[in-house]
């Protein structure tokens, strides 16, 4: 029971990050109506830089923070012209490829430049760990928890509460009467990946200093997390994938507990076909969120 | 021909099967970010047909293609009744769940004293039917070849079919589909069985042709590649991905001084030809363009200097 308890808290610590994830990958697709898969890989060149300068340039933490923020927001932005902008929009197939082959450049820059090393990147919170009753707490993953949970609130409060959100919110729901009611699309796609990006950049620091390196492969292990959220929560719902990203990382650990950690990216796949069997609408999407 | 073309040539070959089988599904409308599955499926199929069953080659051809595309066709009916982009995301977990397995599957059999079968990341080593048979390696190139005659064959057929068309129809318009009686469905599964098989024959070629395959043959760049041969060679004719493989492998080849940049330009390459030419370069315009011209030369061309007057296409 303890063992249980245990591995449902860090589960849900674990996936608010994936939550975090999910919802980037959800207000790009609210935007835009197509997947951005090199998402993940734009956050990995994003936490790269920054442990590449607190490594060789300055030991600082809150400025590799910064620099990583500032190169996911480049990168997000070259993704965006290049992949979506550029390429007519009545074509949704070919945006989704240069995406996808974007992500192949993406991680070949990266090999090329660190020589496929993995970095270290450098935890705030240090290797503490603290007592809550008879359960033990990370440190990392509490700082983990609180960073995503509060840029989960900024983010409900921007989409729901501010009439900006409202235009984001119209976009997402109809792409034509939102242009008609005078809201900039081209405009609001551009912040979103600005946002989007800027957001997953600073938590993807965050999750690669809880796991204290940064590897080429991270850019795949964030877009595929990103990716399952998004379904299981149902596509296009904000709460959505809050809630399936809390859910994915709690079954995460209680499979890499009882099973092994082999099992542990097995399992996600699992839940995700098991939902698109049973549930593919997930958990709080609507019946009509179709292509 | 020199042993070093014919192994870029049956590299071409082969990866002409994994870009004609995103190809299929690309006409139809679909995106697959995982074709790369039914290749390990074919490859490691295949394999443990020959290598471990001791079976021939042709039965690991079939095995291979059915075996995969009923897996195929399995996650397409999972994913298309809810729209193009559940199997989109479907694929590519699919494709990494396909990974993972291999990494995880350890399964040896002894075959005359020696261990064979998939062995987690070392992978499945000693396939060695090609050469216990004394196939040279322009034999085996001329196999790959007629498998892909086939393979094209059927293209062939398929484009001037009522199925083919009905495919394209469904990228075109569901509704208009559906409302002709034809379901989209449907079609959209035959073509990820069809799609998978191809795939697979593809894979058991590979691993016959490798005789050896691990699990990082079939990561997530195995399906950037083969999307990206489907989409620039264009997807008005199924030549065009034979054009998109041998842009890749001739570049590949041609630029080898540049080898360690080699991803980053075939990827530059293939976004900008996107913004230009979204459709590829031999997009449906062009292939109709071309195949109209090629028509009214024929007819002005076929008696000698007398013009067929009315030419109504």
């Amino acid at each position: 029971m303890l063992d249980f308890a245990q591995n449902t808290i860090d589960g849900v610590m674990v996936g608010a990050s994936y939550a975090l994830l999910g919802l980037g990958f959800t207000l790009m697709f609210g935007v835009m109506r197509r997947l951005n898969l090199s998402y993940g890989p734009t956050l990995a060149m994003g936490v790269y830089a920054g442990a590449y300068f607190s490594l060789q340039v300055y030991d600082s933490i809150l400025l590799a923070l910064c620099i990583a923020v500032f190169v996911s927001i480049v990168v997000g932005l070259v993704v965006e012209t290049l992949c979506f902008k550029a390429v007519k929009s009545d074509s949704p197939l070919t945006s989704m490829v240069s995406a996808f082959v974007m992500w192949m450049v993406l991680e070949e820059i990266i090999i090329l430049l660190t020589w496929g090393r993995l970095l270290p990147v450098e935890n705030l919170a240090g290797l503490k760990t603290f007592n809550v009753g008879s359960l033990l707490v990370r440190s990392d993953y509490l700082v983990l928890f609180l960073i995503a949970v509060a840029l989960m609130v900024l983010i409900y409060w921007l989409i729901y509460r501010t009439s900006y959100g409202r235009g984001i919110r119209a976009v997402g729901a109809n792409r034509k009467a939102a242009q008609l009611m005078g809201i900039n699309v081209r405009r609001i796609s551009t912040e979103v990946f600005i946002l989007t990006s800027a957001l997953g950049g600073f938590l993807a620091f965050f999750i690669a200093a809880s796991l204290h390196q940064i590897t080429p492969g991270f850019g795949l292990w964030a877009t595929i997390k990103g990716l399952i959220v998004m379904v299981l929560g149902g596509i296009g719902s904000i709460p959505g994938a809050i809630l399936g990203g809390i859910l994915l990382g709690v079954i995460e650990l209680h499979a890499s507990w009882y099973l092994g950690g082999g099992y542990r990216d097995l399992a996600a796949f699992l839940l995700l076909f098991l939902f698109l069997i049973v549930r593919p609408r997930g958990l709080l999407g609507t019946r009509t969120a179709r292509n | 021909m020199s042993d070093y073309m014919i192994s870029v040539l049956s590299l071409i070959g082969i990866q002409s099967f994994l870009a004609l089988s995103t190809y299929l599904l690309l006409i139809t409308g679909q995106i697959s970010f995982g074709q790369q599955a039914y290749f390990g499926i074919g490859a490691f199929v295949g394999a443990a047909t020959t290598a471990m069953l001791g079976m021939g080659f042709v039965t690991a051809l079939l095995a291979g293609g059915i075996i995969s595309g009923a897996v195929a066709a399995g996650v397409g009916a999972l994913t298309f009744r809810l729209g193009g982009l559940y199997f989109a995301v479907a694929t590519l977990a699919f494709a990494e769940l396909m990974r993972l397995t291999w990494v995880n599957l350890n399964y040896q059999v002894s075959v005359g004293g020696l261990l064979v079968g998939p062995k987690g990341t070392e992978g499945f080593r000693d396939i060695r039917y090609i050469i216990d048979n004394g196939i040279s390696p322009t034999g085996y190139f001329w196999i790959i070849v007629l498998c892909l005659v086939l393979v094209l064959l059927f293209f062939f057929v398929l484009e001037k079919s009522r199925f083919g068309l009905t495919l394209r129809m469904v990228d075109n318009d569901q509704t208009a589909t559906a409302s002709v009686g034809l379901s989209p469905t449907h079609h959209k599964i035959a073509a990820a069985a069809t799609a998978g098989a191809i795939a697979g024959v593809g894979g058991v070629l590979f691993a016959h042709y490798m005789t050896f395959i691990d699990p990082r043959n079939f990561g997530v760049m195995v399906g950037v590649h083969s999307l990206a041969y489907a989409l620039i060679g264009g997807l008005g004719t199924f030549l065009g991905p034979l054009i998109g493989v041998t842009i890749d492998i001739g570049l590949l080849e041609s630029l080898r001084v540049f080898s360690s940049f080699r991803m980053i330009i075939f990827g530059s390459l293939v976004v900008v030809i996107l913004i230009f030419r979204p459709r590829g370069i031999l997009d449906e315009h062009t292939v109709y363009f071309i195949s109209r011209k090629a028509r009214v030369f024929y007819k002005t061309h076929k008696f000698f200097g007398m013009k067929v007057s009315d030419d109504s296409n």
